[in-house]
């Protein structure tokens, strides 16, 4: 059974619809994280969950509980805002133990549960400054300590790590997934524009765009198989190479052609077979192209140059042009080549993903 | 720095180095704005000053008629006269029982309408209430009527609920009176808000008046002082709701003080006028002067944000 169910879920702001006919199951116990551009709705959706918006048609169930016209005080759950919204004329420790304070905790147990937030959240010498004397990250850390404090079966939480630097932001993102297993039946709803933390934290990921879910599958998935175009070039940094192209079956099996160049399809996945002659666009990740220096493989794509080479840390994005088509390729080491060296380069069909050009669908 | 390093914008501005604060320069505006500034406190300043120079002087003085001189034997009398012997009418037990209705008068109404005004403006901006902006609007109107207007009617309501002429109703009339305008000064200031701190005490488990009490009433006050100070002055200024509604027990000071400049029988003692009237301004004047600086911060904390 489902501890959150939106169904047909349908939100305005005057006559501009936010959300439309929205539908998502999230289990027990699950990590669900919402993906997707700016002003998406994701917000909206995460508020309208904690009964902050009402909803203009559709359903909400909590469990057994349809919680559609229920209050956000009586809905169980805990949230951390986007803008941290902390109270300015409580310290820290007020706000963090407000909501405990509401539920008429007792005292001691109100102190113990502060002190390991703020433990978690390394912001123990902070606990009896006011809001407005804290730095937008430790402001940050505050917000998703209230919520921490809280005994909520659903936790909601509004690009809790927005603002911390890359440091923090990887330990509390394990400190989050960390609490997730210890509170094995907690469900978390998780907005991030992170990809890394989407990737990381998910059991399954929402990637949203106009009013719509666009695709709801787990973060390999996401990956690999992206359901349509938006969804490819959306996740992953960096980001998806895309080649326009045709389908088309010179001696019966399926090939990708762009120009002269050419990828067999034996191995690909097809979602639905499209007819040969068709339109396509290939989507290749970075990590899945090879580069060849030496050797001969009738299959590689040639008569491209290094344009540029940017260094990543472990490994380098070399960008490989010819022309109109520009591809990047991830390679190992600093400076794995020099610029406007020619290259050959290996796709992998296996790897790869096509889209109808029209529609935006996966093939 | 020597001069060998004096760049091309420091010699434009004639070898000085830019550096530190910048220099202000008296100007032909300047000198117009502050000339019009000293008259401007001037022309409310000399009538004060007149009043309290007069009020200090013995009878006999103030006939010579030389208003701006100052008091040759300077006396307190015309004041103790004023707050215990001044005639108002048939009693002459000066203006302190003016005073202490007033005081009677103002601390509920004050508190009341200040409180019910925050309570309307956060209803009204924060919670979903069917028709909030019609409501608003016809609040709003109510600010500009003229009150003259509901005089008579309210008079026949109160008289047939039975608290015409009595403590109650004169505070009842200051509540009603003062809602409009308490109602918008709150409603903007919450509109001014951000809505998320709200949200995030309803996902905290607060209720309508936990919210408010614990979250919203905390951080109001700067707009708390600028509705007090209004009201203070409103309702101790008041006149004309005092004469109709207080009934004669309850007189406010200000229609006492009505009395006594106006009562006709014997000389007309102007030291005492001026001394009654001066005590009447002070408890405003007062309240300025305490909260001033907070009145200042909190229009401007209302304009901008909380
Ligand atoms: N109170 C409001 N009134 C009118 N429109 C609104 C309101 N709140 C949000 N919107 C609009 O609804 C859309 C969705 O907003 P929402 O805050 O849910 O986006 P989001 O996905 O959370 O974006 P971000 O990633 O930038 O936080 C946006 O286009 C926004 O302009
Ligand atoms: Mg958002």
């Amino acid at each position: 059974m489902a501890a959150v169910s939106v169904r047909d879920v349908s939100i305005a702001f005057g006559s501009m619809p936010v959300l439309d006919r929205l539908s998502i199951e999230v289990a027990a116990g699950e990590f669900l994280v919402l993906l997707g551009p700016s002003g998406c709705g994701k917000s909206t959706l995460l508020n309208a969950m904690a009964g902050l918006i009402d909803v203009e048609d559709g359903e909400i169930h909590f469990g057994e509980r349809n919680v559609t016209w229920e209050e956000p005080k009586d809905r169980g759950v805990a949230m951390v805002f986007q803008s941290y919204a902390l109270y300015p004329r409580m310290s820290v420790r007020e706000n963090l133990s407000f909501g405990l304070r509401m539920a008429r905790t007792q005292k001691a147990e109100i102190e113990a549960r502060v002190a390991r937030a703020a433990a978690m959240l390394q912001i123990e010498h902070l606990l009896d400054r006011r809001p407005s004397e804290l730095s937008g990250g430790q402001r940050q850390r505050v917000a998703i300590g209230r919520a921490l404090v809280r005994d909520a079966d659903i936790f909601l939480f509004d690009e809790p790590l927005s603002n911390l630097d890359a440091q923090l932001r990887n330990e509390l993102r394990v400190e989050i997934k960390r609490l997730h297993q210890r509170l094995a039946d907690t469900t978390m709803i998780y907005v991030t524009h992170d990809q890394i933390e989407a990737l990381t934290l998910a059991d399954r990921v929402a990637v949203m765009k106009d009013r719509r879910i666009q695709q709801l599958a787990p973060p390999a998935e996401i990956y690999n198989r992206p359901a349509n175009l938006f969804v490819a070039g959306f996740v992953g940094s960096p980001r998806m190479n895309f080649v326009e192209g045709r389908i088309e079956a010179p001696d019966g099996a399926l090939v990708f052609r762009a120009g002269d160049r050419r990828l067999a399809l034996d191995a690909y996945e097809f979602a639905r077979r499209p007819a040969p002659g068709s339109a396509a666009t290939l989507g290749v990740r970075p990590e899945h192209i090879g580069v060849l220096e030496a050797g001969e493989d009738v299959h590689a794509w040639s008569g491209l140059h290094v344009d540029i080479v940017e260094p990543m840390g472990a490994d380098s994005l070399v960008w490989c042009r010819d022309g109109e088509t520009t591809l990047a390729v991830r390679m190992a080491g600093e400076k794995p080549i020099a610029p406007g060296a020619a290259v050959r380069l290996v796709l992998d069909p296996a790897r790869a993903s096509l889209f109808d050009p029209a529609s935006g669908e996966r093939l | 720095m020597t001069s060998a390093v004096v760049t091309s914008t420091d010699r434009a501005r004639g070898g000085i180095t830019a550096r530190g604060r910048r220099p202000r320069r008296l100007t032909a505006g300047r000198i117009g704005l502050y000339a019009f500034l000293a008259s401007a406190a001037l022309f409310f300043l000399l009538p004060a000053w007149i009043m309290l120079l007069t009020s200090l002087k013995p009878m006999e003085e103030i006939r010579q008629g030389t208003i701006f001189a100052l008091p040759l034997a300077p006396t307190l009398e015309a004041w103790a006269a004023a707050w215990g012997s001044a005639c108002t009418g048939l009693t002459c037990e000066g203006i302190s029982v003016g005073f202490w209705n007033s005081v009677r008068i103002l601390v509920p109404s004050v508190i009341l309408s200040v409180l019910l005004g925050a309570l309307n403006g956060y209803a009204l901006s924060f919670w979903p209430v069917r028709g909030a902006n019609v409501l608003f609007a016809i609040l709003l109107a109510g600010a500009f009527v003229p009150y003259q207007v509901f005089l008579y009617p309210l008079v026949r309501m109160f008289s047939s609920v039975g608290i015409y002429n009595s403590l109650a109703g004169i505070v009842l009339v200051h509540v009603i009176f003062g809602m409009p305008i308490m109602t918008l000064l709150f409603r903007n200031f919450y509109a001014s808000l951000p809505r998320e701190l709200f949200n995030a005490a309803r996902v905290d488990g607060g209720g309508f008046f936990t919210i408010f009490l614990r979250v919203m009433l905390p951080m109001s006050t700067p707009i708390l002082v600028v509705a007090v100070i209004l009201q203070v002055t409103g309702v101790w200024n008041d006149f004309i709701l005092g004469l109709t509604f207080a009934g004669r027990e309850n007189l406010p000071m200000t229609v006492q003080l009505n009395n006594i400049v106006n009562s006709t029988h014997g000389v007309r003692l102007y030291n005492v006028d001026m001394a009654a009237t001066v005590l009447t301004g002070v408890v405003p004047l007062a309240i300025y002067f305490v909260t001033g600086r907070w009145f200042v911060r909190g229009i401007a904390a209302g304009a901008v944000k909380g």
